[in-house]
Order: structure tokens, then C-alpha cells, then sequence
């Protein structure tokens, strides 16, 4: 009879990361992100998609429904009525899924710091990854934060290969 | 051949099909990027999309019908791959010749794009059910013109030669079907190979005819609540029917093959018919999709349904009636 080895909680919980960054390596080839914007930062980062910047030879596109997408761009303040959808974006993309939190409003409130009605700060509500300052950014810093990310999780492939779970 | 030999190809043919097509599909995006004046991705894309989508989770959403929803991708996939083993593939004869004809052919093109429809009902999302029904009434629209070209090639062949199985890949891939028609004729059949290659787009669901997936308007369509495992095999299904129909259209006007030009015969006839075959693939794919994919915005639903009805069924029907006058002053 074959007994399976007992796990401690540490150790299942260091395979599922090496599980996970399994997943993100391949995911950061082909980047789909899903866009929740208000005007300003949607301005911005059209110029992304464009001739000029070309963020498709990195292979990242933008798709129209959050079941598609890999990152969740959040850019700008959100109100109390607009975070229940942006929650809900967030609940209905798959696993594993990053998110993104563009413009000074989402860090601070930004221009609304003492409005009664925005969120002052995102991270309280939805796990964010990142933060790219700017009001709002210009798209060479979401360029600049794509490369972080892809850079932070090709350091922790190194990291799983070096270690026993490689 | 033997039975079992060609038990063996089939798994062949379907990987030839799915690598030919992922590998177009990556030079499609890439010429689509230089034509507006971008760098465009790496030529390798859509595999590592494939690849991605292969890993991510795959969700089903409470109010799907969970068994449909699962089968549907299945289904698209396996009657795509199906399909290229009915069609002249690399200037051979098909797979299964002597089993289905043009007809199952057309038959079966119906099954991805129906697979698709049910998939969209049976997810539940407002989003997908719009997209479904804009997909069926999309599918009906050029399945018309797709049958008046296809009637028309086998009455010709049946009038000219004499044929009793006109609809038979082997007798439409032997005769060349310009040389048959005097130059009345010939204009018919031009007007039905351009109706052909603007049939070719509805059936591929891309751009000026993408009514069922439209991104802005209904987000994503048909494919809204897809994720995961079973969008990753929808992905396949357009990468390979981009090869079907490419195919189809070369098996029925651009039958050449150049060793019979060359007096060629054994491995190296083979394989040169292979690679010509490729380049009018890539010729009728780039002319036929990715040059109109580039030029044109979507169209409207109505748009959609009287560019096909209306336009494209009396440009075929007058290449029809072109080509029996055409028989009719032959016979004179």
C-alpha cells in the first residue's frame, strides 16, 4: 500500500506559489488586459494600443470581458457606486489574475482627496499588485510597469528553479 | 492506401492543419500590425496565447448548462478537424475521398459555427445570447451564396463532362474549372470566386462581419463567459477554419499544382506541391481576409444581413446565370 506523504501547511502553501509562478510565466507572454476606466486615464493609454507605442508586439491585448483577461487595469478614482462593479470585474476574472491601479486618485484620492464619495485608497477594497503614479500616467510608465512585471516574476522562476520545487 | 495507413495520417492532417494555421494566423497579425504602421507581435503568438489560455482557470458560470457548456468547444474543434480530412489538402487528394463529397463538406462547415450558437445560449450572460443570435442570423446569411457557388461548379462540371459524381473532390480538383468556360463564362466565375472570398470573412466571424463577438458593443459576444481551457479550444477552431476554408476555396477555383506542370513525379513532386499549395493559401488568406480585416470597420447587423441576401446572392445568382449562357452557347 502506497501511503501518500503527509504535507505541512507550509509546504502546500510554498507549492501552490511555485504552482503559481509556474502559471504567471507562461501568462506574461500573452498579456490580455481588461480596462476599467474613467475619461482621463482612458486617454492616456489609448496611445498604448497605437502606432507609436505598439503594446501588441509584447503580445498584450485589450479584451471585452473580464472572463478573458489576465490584468485588471484600474485607472482613476472610484466612487462607492463604481467600486461594486469593479469588485465584481475582479471576482469574475480566472485565476491567476493581477491587477494594475493607474493615477495618484487610486493611491490617495488624488484631485478628491476629500470628497465624500471616492475611495482614497483601492488597496483597502481590491488586492492591487501595482501601483503606477501620475495624474494621470503617461503610457511610457505603464510600459515601465509591464516590464516590472514581467521582470519580478522571471526573478521568481530563477528563484523556483534555484530552490527544491523547480 | 491501406485502412490503416490512413489511420495514421489522420492525427497528421489535424496537426498539419492546426500548426499551418497558427503559423498564418501569427504572419496575419503581424501584416495587419505593419499595414498600421506597427511593429506587431512575435510570429510565435497565438501558441503561446493558446498556450496561456491552456493554464488559466477555466470558469463555469452558475447559470450555464454545465454539460453544453463544456461539449460546445469540443464539438467546434473535433467537426473543424473533421473537415480537413474531407478537403484536397497540399495538392493531394483528401483523406477520405470516396466518403463524403462537397456537400458533407458544406454540411459540416454549419457545425463550428452552430457549436458556437449553443455555446452562447447555454452560458446564461444576456451578453453571449445576443452575441448567439447575431451568430445564427449571421450563419444563415451566407450559407445561401455558399450553395449557389457550390451548385454552380458541379453543374458545369456535370453539363462539361459528364461526370456522374460532380460533386466529388476528385473530379472538381482534376478539372480546372476556368478552362471549361468561354469568356461569358468566365466572368461568371469570376464574379462567384469574389463572392466566395467575401464569404470567406462572414465564416471566419472577422472583421467587417464580426457582428456575433463585437468587442464594444456587446462585449465579446458569443465567447463573454468562455474562459480558461474551453476558449483556448474556440481559439483553435478559428485558427483551423481559417485553413478549411482557405483550403476550400483553392480545392474549388485554384486547383493547380505545379508538378503536373513540371512533369514531376515522387517525393520532390510531393513536397513542391506542398509548398505551392501553402503560398496560394497564404494568397487567398492574405487577399481574402487580412487585407479587408485591415481596410474596413463593422458593419451593422442589417448591414451584415443585405451585403449577404441581397448582394452577394444576386452577384452569385447573375455568375450562375453567366455561366449557363455561357453552356448554352457552348452546345450551339
Amino acid at each position: 500500500m502506497i501511503r501518500k506523504r503527509k504535507i505541512s501547511a507550509e509546504e502546500h502553501k510554498e507549492l501552490e506559489k511555485a504552482k503559481k509562478i509556474k502559471k504567471l510565466e507562461t501568462e506574461i507572454k500573452s498579456i490580455w488586459i481588461f480596462n476599467w476606466f474613467n475619461s482621463c486615464g482612458f486617454t492616456e493609454l489609448v496611445p498604448v494600443v497605437g502606432s507609436r507605442w505598439d503594446m501588441e508586439r509584447f503580445g498584450i491585448i485589450i479584451t471585452s470581458t473580464p472572463r478573458h483577461a489576465d490584468v485588471l487595469f484600474i485607472a482613476g478614482y472610484q466612487t462607492v457606486k463604481s467600486l461594486k462593479r469593479a469588485k465584481r470585474i475582479y471576482e469574475q476574472m480566472p485565476e491567476p489574475r493581477v491587477v494594475v491601479a493607474l493615477g495618484s486618485c487610486t493611491m490617495t484620492g488624488g484631485m478628491y482627496w476629500d470628497s465624500y464619495n471616492t475611495i482614497k485608497r483601492l488597496e483597502d477594497y481590491i488586492p492591487v499588485d501595482l501601483y503606477i503614479p501620475g495624474c494621470p500616467p503617461r503610457p511610457e510608465a505603464i510600459f515601465e510597469a509591464v516590464h516590472k512585471i514581467m521582470v519580478h516574476v522571471q526573478e521568481g522562476v530563477k528563484k523556483l528553479k534555484a530552490s527544491k520545487h523547480g | 492506401m491501406s485502412v490503416w495507413f490512413k489511420i495514421l495520417l489522420i492525427p497528421i492532417v489535424a496537426i498539419f492543419g492546426v500548426f499551418i494555421g497558427m503559423l498564418y494566423k501569427g504572419v496575419d497579425r503581424i501584416l495587419i500590425a505593419r499595414m498600421q504602421s506597427r511593429v506587431g507581435p512575435p510570429i510565435s503568438q497565438p501558441y503561446r496565447d493558446f498556450k496561456k489560455l491552456m493554464v488559466k482557470d477555466n470558469i463555469i458560470p452558475r447559470n450555464a448548462v454545465k454539460w453544453l457548456f463544456n461539449l460546445m468547444p469540443v464539438v467546434a474543434l473535433s467537426t473543424t478537424l473533421i473537415i480537413l480530412l474531407y478537403i484536397p489538402l497540399g495538392g493531394t487528394m483528401p483523406l477520405l475521398e470516396g466518403h463524403g463529397d462537397l456537400i458533407l463538406v458544406l454540411y459540416l462547415l454549419i457545425f463550428p459555427a452552430l457549436a458556437l450558437v449553443l455555446g452562447g445560449f447555454s452560458s446564461g450572460s444576456p451578453y453571449a445570447i445576443i452575441g448567439a443570435q447575431r451568430e445564427m442570423i449571421v450563419l444563415m446569411s451566407y450559407e445561401f451564396p455558399l450553395a449557389i457557388i457550390s451548385i454552380s461548379i458541379a453543374w458545369l462540371l456535370s453539363f462539361t463532362q459528364q461526370a456522374t459524381n460532380v460533386f466529388s473532390f476528385l473530379v472538381i480538383s482534376n478539372n480546372v474549372i476556368w478552362s471549361l468556360v468561354g469568356p461569358v463564362g468566365f466572368i461568371g466565375l469570376l464574379l462567384l470566386f469574389l463572392v466566395l472570398l467575401f464569404v470567406m470573412q462572414g465564416e471566419l466571424g472577422r472583421v467587417p462581419f464580426d457582428v456575433s463577438k463585437a468587442d464594444t458593443e456587446i462585449a465579446g459576444g458569443v465567447l463573454a463567459e468562455y474562459s480558461g481551457r474551453n476558449l483556448a479550444l474556440f481559439y483553435l477552431t478559428n485558427i483551423t477554419k481559417m485553413v478549411v476554408i482557405g483550403s476550400l476555396i483553392i480545392a474549388l477555383f485554384l486547383p493547380w499544382n505545379i508538378s503536373a506542370l513540371l512533369n514531376l513525379t515522387g517525393v520532390f513532386a510531393y513536397s513542391l506541391d506542398l509548398l505551392f499549395f501553402l503560398i496560394k493559401l497564404f494568397l487567398v488568406i492574405f487577399i481574402g481576409s487580412t487585407l479587408i480585416r485591415a481596410a474596413a470597420a463593422r458593419l451593422k447587423i442589417n448591414q451584415v444581413v443585405t451585403a449577404y441576401w441581397l448582394h452577394a446572392m444576386l452577384i452569385s445568382l447573375f455568375g450562375l446565370i453567366l455561366i449557363w449562357i455561357d453552356i448554352i452557347l457552348q452546345t450551339l
